[in-house]
């Protein structure tokens, strides 16, 4: 049970006095603090001689009663006239969020900001790589390359991601196998599945989707690792220390995902056969070794380098985007999930939209 | 277990529920605590008692487990070993919804701040508010959050601030203000004038002393700063050797013959501190601390 703080008025003479009594404490001062809000009647005393414990609250409920009615506190113990004393002193009518401009106003506001925002954006992004490009050079003259941090960085980029990027391209396969078979047979093409998987994932499958998982894993924790950092002070220190950030941090990771990616989307679009041949073998009546046999025969080799010339720049575009962002937090913890949750739009979007110019590109080249 | 023979002047406090008031001597009793992170054992049966009222500083070398102390009282930091009594109430074992009668009791101010970055110094202030207390009316909840920014020292315009737009000083006094947000009766500060000025560390000692006098409050204050202890502080507890070694006033852990005391005690940077606080309250060193 919960003793809450109540109020009594009583007329004597023309004067009305307001009686407290109870607690007058955060924990039970909710209901008075309605009520007394509510009373428009003029007081001219506050008798406080009935309350129990009092606590800064209480002290400001009545204090600010008080000066509203310009009514007189009587009965006050020598505890509840230190608080109040002290209360009243750190009175202020500051804000307490920003000052915000009308919704007509911000609507406006917040397109122009977008707009030149989206100009801004695209000029720092241009810099930032000239500035990854410089900081690659420099290291290299200056024999200062980072080789611990790249070898650390392709382990959390390439070899710690094998698992889920097998699993992922052997069911791609799988599906891809099955969902051919099926729409082949009705031409009585089924033999054709051959060419459908391993053209597909070579050519695109195995490294796209690889470059989405990338972007899911790792672009997303460079975004959230520097993030932090900047937060933290961290690069800021780097910087004092004579500590090139982008070579320290953001070189190691580009490059990383640069040398990670073409072995890994390799590594997808070979699981990813597998996968469609052991499907094949189970379902289409199509030995296992011979699917791999026709494999050879049908799938040209320019698929390959197809694919292995947009893995690469995939993995340029994830690790940039995971960078670039990251290195633009500033303020809070909100803009680290912002940021990274950016980052990986970002990556997967251009990856998507890079990947549509090199199909052109390639059948214009006449690899197709 | 030999100290718990003074055990029965706990107040038998079965008021559960949020904002009770504790009338017993000791709103902290630790007994045997033991802490360990692996194999690295930061506390071996500590045990410490801090009398209600007091500003009880705790000092100790960097790194032998201050900051740990506080995350076991403040149930953060589950021990291996012992009992911790908050309010004669158990918080190794409580389970958390039990806990919350306890939490709405107490203000922690972090080493860092800890302050939320994504809302104002006064929503800030207004988190545990709204968290133990939300038949509260808005207006009142502003006018609290107003009136403890301002009473922390904070400029009043400082309530609609970021804590990213905050200096150092101002973090500590906007967590303080977060801190003291629900009137608690215990309050524990983690190094609250680390990397303050001299002039700003003064001040918010100063506040310290007065809200802890105005409000009646039980602290628990770790500091490094020799000025805290020697002029707010009314009992020092010195952690060594993974246990409380000493308490007591400054004069009797003078007496102490355990090395870490002389040393940290006796160095010429307290016998300074302790000089400029006796001046301050008008006392020769050589008569002692008697005014
Ligand atoms: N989460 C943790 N994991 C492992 N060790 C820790 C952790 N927190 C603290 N420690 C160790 O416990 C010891 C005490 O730390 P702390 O209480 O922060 O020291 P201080 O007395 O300076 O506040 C230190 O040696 C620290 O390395
Ligand atoms: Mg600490």
């Amino acid at each position: 049970m919960r003793e809450w703080a109540e109020a009594r008025v009583e007329d004597a003479g023309g004067r009305s006095t307001v009686i407290l009594s109870g607690p007058m404490v955060i924990s039970s001062i909710g209901h008075l603090d309605k009520e007394l809000r509510a009373m428009t009647a003029p007081v001219q005393q506050i008798d406080l001689s009935g309350i129990g414990s009092i606590d800064t609250v209480g002290a400001w409920t009545v204090w600010r009663f008080a000066s509203q009615h310009d009514a007189q506190i009587t009965g006050a113990t020598p505890e509840a006239e230190r608080l109040i004393e002290a209360v009243r002193n750190a009175e202020s009518t500051a804000d307490i969020t920003p000052p915000r401009s009308s919704i007509f106003i911000r609507v406006f506001e917040d397109v122009g900001h977008k707009v030149i925002e989206q100009w801004h954006g695209t000029v720092r992004v241009i810099s930032f790589l000239g500035a990854i490009v410089i900081s690659f050079f420099n290291s290299v003259v200056h024999r200062r390359f980072r080789m611990r941090a790249l070898v650390r960085q392709m382990e959390l980029v390439g070899v710690a991601s094998l698992g889920i990027i097998g699993l992922m391209s052997f069911l791609i396969g799988i599906v891809i196998a099955q969902q051919g078979a099926v729409q082949l047979e009705q031409f009585g093409a089924e033999s054709l599945t051959v060419n459908l998987v391993g053209r597909l994932t070579l050519r695109e499958l195995g490294v796209l989707m690889t470059a989405i998982m990338v972007a899911g894993r790792s672009g997303s924790a460079f975004a959230a690792q520097l993030g932090t950092m900047k937060l933290t002070e961290e690069i800021d220190a780097m910087r004092t220390i004579g500590v090139s950030p982008m070579e320290a941090l953001v070189l190691p990771r580009i490059l990383a995902a640069v040398i990670m990616m073409p072995l890994l989307g390799f590594y997808a679009s070979i699981v990813a056969i597998i996968g469609g041949a052991t499907l094949s073998e189970l379902a289409l009546g199509i030995p296992f070794f011979t699917f791999l046999a026709r494999v050879q025969e049908v799938v040209p080799m320019y698929d390959l380098y197809v694919g292995m010339i947009k893995a690469p720049v995939f993995g340029l575009i994830v690790a940039l985007a995971g960078c670039y962002q990251g290195m633009q937090v500033q303020g809070n913890a909100e803009e680290v999930g912002l940021k990274t949750t950016q980052a990986v739009v970002q990556a997967i979007f251009m990856v998507i939209v890079l990947d549509a110019v090199f199909a052109v590109l390639f059948t214009k080249m006449g690899w197709a | 277990m030999n100290e718990r023979a003074d055990g029965a002047i706990f107040a038998e406090d079965t008021d559960d529920e949020i904002g009770g008031h504790y009338d017993g001597q000791y709103p902290i009793v630790i007994e045997g605590l033991k802490n360990a992170f692996g194999d690295q054992v930061i506390h071996d049966n500590l045990s410490l008692k801090v009398r209600r009222g007091e500003i009880l500083g705790v000092v100790g070398g960097s790194g032998t487990g201050k900051s740990v102390l506080m995350r076991s009282i403040i149930g953060l930091q589950r021990p291996l070993e012992g009992t911790i009594e908050v309010f004669g109430k158990d918080i190794v074992g409580a389970p958390p919804e039990e806990e919350t009668g306890v939490r709405s009791r107490w203000g922690v101010l972090f080493q860092g701040g800890a302050l939320f970055s994504t809302l104002t110094v006064a929503e800030n202030v207004q988190v545990p508010i709204k968290q133990f207390y939300p038949e509260l009316t808005p207006e009142l909840k502003d006018e609290i959050a107003r009136f403890k920014v301002t009473m922390t020292g904070l400029a009043p315009e400082a309530a609609s601030k970021y804590p990213s737009e905050l200096s150092g000083g101002m973090k500590k006094r906007a967590g303080l203000a977060r801190a003291l947000a629900l009137d608690p009766e215990l309050l524990f500060l983690d190094e609250p004038t680390a990397g303050l000025d001299p002039i700003g560390a003064a001040n918010f000692d100063n506040l310290t002393r007065e809200l802890a006098d105005t409000l009646g409050l039980t602290v628990f204050l770790i500091t490094h700063d020799l000025d805290t202890l020697y002029t707010i502080c009314d009992r020092v507890a010195v952690l060594a050797d993974k246990k409380v070694t000493a308490v007591g006033t400054i004069p009797e852990l003078l007496e102490s013959d355990h090395p870490w005391i002389q040393e940290y005690f006796n160095g010429p940077r307290s016998r300074a501190a302790m000089q400029s606080a006796l001046n301050a309250r008008g006392v020769d060193s050589d008569t002692g601390l008697g005014a």
